[in-house]
């Protein structure tokens, strides 16, 4: 087969898998930064040290996904990174302020450490709006008018929940005690904003994108992509059923499930990354160039592609290791 | 004042990368410097050489968040600032970035969190495995960032076709001929910039009564280290300039202030250049010395400025850019080696204490000033020979540049102030908890 075929397909390929890892990888530990300021004072170190081994391996997916996008398709890393200019410059900030604010605040004088940590939950929170917003902005093709800025701001607001999700998640998973109790009510609290985000984006993206909804209703492309919201709505029912049960059980010491929340908000994010990537395949700036016109040459990617194959395996493998590392409960995380 | 896009770009860029540069210069060399705490506790069993590691990792942490969020902002500025680059040079710059990103970032970032909070969690030999393969990420980095840098300088093994850069070679791209000397020059220079932060923090801890062995073994390693790299340091430099002399010309003929081709250059100790007349001002050299250092000959020819009208660097920033980093190098050199003598002696005098004290960020300087020698003096190209800066600016208009610019700019003075000032709180901190210096450290710090 034709490289210039192909090659373009991988990468958009690779470039979507270093995306849903930096969505779901760094989407927990930016949501444990949203829910910082419900947590007691006290519980603040435990919430940080749950995701402290992990934030810089997360961020670093963003670096290849934006890398990938930058190297492999040029032409629209310049229209779209052109066009969010303002949001990804928001996004930056939030990023910088809550990067360095994780070693700030264990290491300044006491009186700097509340700012620390407000500069941690709201760099968190913006980081998430921001890239909402970014994706909203590019599922309407960057279209203008105050409709499409406001479908954008839903996806912000519903970025953020999902993050608050995963984030509440992932400290069910990772505590015990009256923390992990509360982090099973701000999942309940984030289950309603989420689904509600959900609903409204997949509500709004085919309205907002003509393109989209040519896409979404003929058949049987319908009933092909029905599994996907079917799937979507079972996993948000079957988390605001077992989030109360979960409680209970939480109550009486039993722990066994306490992956369920985290397990099942992963399900409704690959669902959901799926169902977009359908949505934009083959473009890469919807409506305007597909990822064959945007596609450096093949002889770059190649290039890449053969240390990809190599080295992206090897660096699943010690991802893993350190996740291996530091299993279980996130107390007692410290230098020594 | 208006500012035209393209000015705001690269003022915007420089920014950004003047301040990222600062942290990754520390965490490079900072990483072999732990291992070698590390590597110094387990040969004998000394509980001090632990405990400086267990305050240096602590910087190195704040160091590397630093620059991790820093480097994020850059990977998306190449495209957004300078969207003409990757489409002339793509085939060369993507490869080696992509290289950067899948075998260094990652190795760095994940074997940080073992590095940083592992220790009671797997054993000595992975705790000093996965300080290793920081360091060794950190320096995997570094060699593939200047490579492409280096490129940038001095392109090789490639051919245009229809206005597009085209691999010929991989390993001419990759050790092109400046790539091997500023290597050496930026790994010196980090090594350094470490060197004088260990041994000024120390000094400053030493300076306030804190004399315990852990900031005995750190201000020796600091000075010992600086005193053995500065000669290095200096010779690399040498062959740096005879390699610009070869094959950057303009740069150099701006870095000695030299208008017109001239046999026995003098060396300018002193001068204003003058864009417009075309000469220096005020001049003060000595002479025959530019001839002798860069052509080994005291009546050696050094092409002047007037041979590369209308595309040479600017040079009074590029010659004040020079003289301020050799003379932060020549006082490094003198207090390096004055420190190491006394420390060899017995204890140093006070005013070497606050001597060193005053120098923990003087590598940043230097490192700063040999940047803009290099990165100004390569203008007004972005790719010598190949590609102009302004024919890779963006097209993103001038007042969305000057508002996020403005952002970036206060955000980074904030966080460099806040940087250093938290840098001198851990060492007083340290200092106060003496006795008991992990536990207590880390009892509010479950992180």
């Amino acid at each position: 087969m034709n490289a210039e075929l192909w090659l373009p397909v991988v990468f958009a390929g690779l470039m979507a898998i270093s995306l849903l890892a930096y969505v779901i990888l760094d989407g927990y530990d930016l949501g444990v930064g949203i829910l910082l300021p419900l947590g007691a004072k006290a519980e603040r170190d435990t919430m940080i040290a749950s995701i402290g081994p992990f934030w810089d391996a997360n961020e670093t997916w963003l670096v290849l996904g934006v890398g990938l996008l930058l190297v492999a398709f040029p032409l629209a890393h310049g229209i779209i990174l052109g066009e969010l200019y303002l949001p990804v410059a928001l996004m930056l900030l939030g990023l910088i302020l809550r990067g360095v604010a994780f070693d700030f605040r264990v290491k300044a004088r006491d009186p700097h450490q509340p700012w620390w940590n407000a500069a941690f939950a709201a760099g968190s929170l913006l980081a998430a709006l921001s890239q909402g917003v970014m994706l909203g902005r590019y599922l309407t093709g960057f279209a203008p008018g105050a409709a499409a800025w406001g479908f954008a701001l839903l996806a912000g607001v519903g970025l953020a929940a999902a993050y608050a999700l995963l984030g509440a998640g992932w400290l069910i998973m990772k505590t015990r005690g009256a923390l992990q109790a509360r982090a099973i009510g701000w999942a309940r609290r984030a289950l309603y904003g989420t689904g509600l985000a959900v609903l409204a984006v997949s509500i709004a993206t085919p309205l907002a994108s003509s393109h989209i909804a040519a896409k979404w209703f003929v058949l049987p492309d319908f009933l092909l992509l029905l599994p996907l919201p079917l799937g979507s709505l079972a996993l948000f029912v079957l988390l605001a059923l077992s989030l109360p049960r979960l409680a209970r059980r939480q109550a009486a010491g039993n722990d066994t499930l306490c992956w369920l929340p985290f397990a099942a908000t992963v399900g409704i994010v690959l669902l959901s990354f799926w169902g977009l990537a359908y949505s934009v395949f083959p473009d890469i700036v919807i409506g305007r160039l597909t990822i064959w016109q945007a596609a450096s040459s093949p002889e770059a990617l190649s290039v890449i592609l053969w240390g990809a194959a190599v080295v992206l395996p090897t660096i699943v493998g010690y991802t893993v290791y350190a996740y291996r590392v530091f299993w279980g409960k996130a107390e007692g995380l410290s230098y020594s | 004042m208006e500012f035209d896009p393209v000015t705001l770009a690269r003022i915007q860029f420089g920014a950004n990368i003047s301040f990222h540069i600062l942290f990754p210069t520390i965490s490079i060399a900072m990483g072999w410097v732990l291992l070698f705490f590390k590597w110094r506790f387990n040969a004998t069993r000394d509980e001090a050489w632990m405990e400086a590691y267990g305050f240096w990792v602590k910087v190195f942490a704040l160091t590397f968040a630093v620059g991790v969020v820093s480097g994020i902002t850059m990977s998306f500025q190449f495209g957004t600032n300078w969207p003409g680059y990757m489409r002339t040079v793509g085939n060369i710059a993507g490869p080696l970035l992509a290289y950067e990103v899948l075998t260094a970032f990652f190795l760095e970032a994940t074997f940080l969190g073992i590095m940083l909070f592992g220790r009671s969690r797997v054993s000595n030999r992975m705790h000093t495995l996965a300080t290793f393969l920081v360091a060794f990420g950190t320096t995997v980095s570094a060699f593939w960032i200047i490579a492409l840098n280096s490129w940038m300088q001095t392109p090789a093994g490639f051919t245009m076709v229809n206005g597009q850069a085209h691999v010929t070679s991989w390993l001419e791209v990759i050790f092109n001929p400046s790539m091997p000397y500023r290597l050496i020059h930026m790994l010196l220079a980090s090594g350094l910039t470490v060197a004088f932060l260990v041994a000024g923090l120390s000094a400053y801890r030493w300076g306030r009564g804190d004399r315990g062995l852990a900031v005995r073994h750190s201000l020796k390693t600091g000075v010992y280290l600086a005193a053995l790299l500065i000669p290095l340091q200096i010779l690399a430099g040498d062959a740096h300039g005879l390699n610009t002399f070869h094959h950057q010309p303009a740069k150099l003929a701006a870095m000695e202030g030299v208008w017109h081709t001239e046999r026995g250059a003098p060396l300018l100790l002193f001068a204003l250049p003058d864009e417009a007349s075309q000469s220096n001002r005020y001049q003060i050299g000595i002479p025959r010395l530019a001839s002798l250092i860069i052509t080994h000959q005291p009546d050696g020819e050094i092409r002047g400025l007037n041979e590369f009208a209308g595309r040479h660097p600017p040079v009074g920033k590029v010659f004040w850019s020079f003289r301020a980093m050799v003379a932060v190098g020549v006082l490094m050199l003198a207090t390096a080696w004055l420190a190491a003598w006394q420390l060899r002696r017995g204890e140093p005098a006070g005013w070497t204490v606050s001597l060193l004290t005053a120098m923990t960020f003087s590598g940043w300087l230097a490192t700063l000033a040999g940047w803009y020698v290099t990165e100004i003096g390569r203008q007004p190209w972005l790719v010598t020979g190949v590609l102009s800066t302004a024919d890779a600016a963006s097209t993103v208009p001038g007042g969305m540049i000057l508002s996020t610019l403005l952002m970036y700019l206060a955000l980074y003075l904030v966080l460099l102030a806040s940087y250093v000032s938290v840098v001198f709180y851990l060492a007083r901190k340290a200092g106060k908890h003496d006795e008991l210096p992990l536990s207590a450290n880390l009892a509010g710090e479950q992180a």
